[in-house]
């Protein structure tokens, strides 16, 4: 749910990086955290183990720029992947806009992506929320490694509604700002067409 | 109020809503008082914020109120409704208003827990008053748009792609 306050003029909106267990969630917040310009984006939190794995959430406030005279911030969130932690990701999707779902390519992760799939509906379900209905992209990252499987495959697994779709290279940044800009697009449609557009 | 539903603040509401921010943060000797959406968002602060980072603030809260929610859960309590943290100087309570919004009152040694309780009880019953009033327009704004006496959505409807790829330049 978007939070639009017209005595500041300013519309606030929550997307949620989702995906199985050390798939790139975080690495896509980091990136996205060095590469803006520091007046535009907040102080990136990491809710993490000492092994560095995400063990609440990963949060990066971005204030964009303005629409129409509102500024319009985007408040990016991770899951942790693993699991066991599926109450902790429950309380996350909590007035969720959009959501990113962060696929790994390597063919041993394949069933690992298809769980998490299944696993984001059914905790949106619980929450109220269709995916189908929700702004949402999807991400295949670690497209540099050699075991990686066919993009044609991985869409037939994960994507067969063609949602929009990205390859990417987190930890150096390709397809990470071509995947947060589509699934902002959605969300301001979204917004658009809620409010009567 | 459904926490999937946008919350549309307007002019009226957000400034009877940092009223009785103020006032809280006054009556009760507060350090600083916030207003958090559920979800996370910074809706109104009083008092000494400078410094603060109020936006993780806000998303910790949530996060806070979240975790501890699931946890209620788990015991067959509906809801945690008051969280108090205690800290070497400072100290943090927090409430949950209307099921809706989190009250963040930081306080010190100036001024007593018993107080705070009591003062945030009453900040309470006029915040969930005002709620229900947001609640009421947003209904009857989706329902018949212009039926707030609202420049309202219109904003959004106008909105281009034009608009979109300009927040990212």
């Amino acid at each position: 749910m978007s939070f639009i306050n017209y005595a500041s003029r300013e519309i606030n909106c929550k997307l949620v990086y989702y995906g199985p267990g050390l798939c790139g969630k975080t690495t896509n917040l980091q990136y996205i955290y060095q590469k803006t310009n520091p007046d535009i984006r907040g102080k990136m939190i990491s809710l993490a183990t000492e092994t560095e794995r995400t063990l609440f959430f990963d949060f990066l406030p971005l204030a964009l720029g303005s629409i129409r005279g509102f500024k319009v911030r985007f408040h990016l969130y991770t899951v942790p992947g693993q699991v066991f932690y599926d109450a902790s990701r429950k309380l996350i999707l909590k007035g969720v806009d959009g959501v990113i779902f962060v696929a790994d390519s390597q063919l041993e992760r394949m069933e690992a992506n298809v769980e998490s799939v299944e696993n984001l509906r059914l905790n949106l379900q619980e929450q109220g929320y269709d995916l189908d209905k929700l702004p949402y992209v999807i991400q295949y990252n670690k497209r540099d490694l050699a075991n990686v499987a066919p993009l044609h495959e991985m869409r037939e697994l994960i994507n067969p509604n063609g949602v929009p779709d990205y390859e990417a290279v987190a930890p150096v940044g390709t397809g990470v700002f071509d995947t947060l800009k589509a699934v902002a697009r959605l969300v301001l449609i979204e917004l658009k067409r809620g409010q009567g557009g | 109020m459904n926490a999937n539903t946008d919350l549309i603040l307007y002019e009226e509401e957000f400034q009877q809503i940092v009223a009785e921010v103020e006032r809280l943060c006054r009556d009760a000797n507060a350090k600083v008082v916030f207003l958090v959406d559920k979800n996370g968002q910074l809706i109104a602060s009083s008092g000494n914020a400078g410094g603060m980072d109020t936006t993780s603030l806000a998303s910790l809260t949530a996060g806070n109120i979240a975790a501890t929610g699931g946890l209620a859960k788990l015991l067959g309590e509906k809801e945690f409704s008051i969280l108090f943290h205690e800290g070497e100087k400072d100290n943090m309570h927090i409430s949950l208003v209307g099921d809706r919004v989190i009250l963040v009152v930081i306080f010190d040694s100036r001024t007593s827990l018993g107080l705070v309780r009591l003062r945030v009880k009453r900040t309470s019953e006029a915040l969930t008053r005002i709620f229900e009033t947001i609640v009421r327009k947003s209904e009857a704004e989706k329902s018949a748009p212009g039926a707030a006496g609202v420049e309202a959505a219109s904003a959004f409807a106008e909105i281009t792609e034009d608009d979109i790829d300009n927040l990212f330049r």
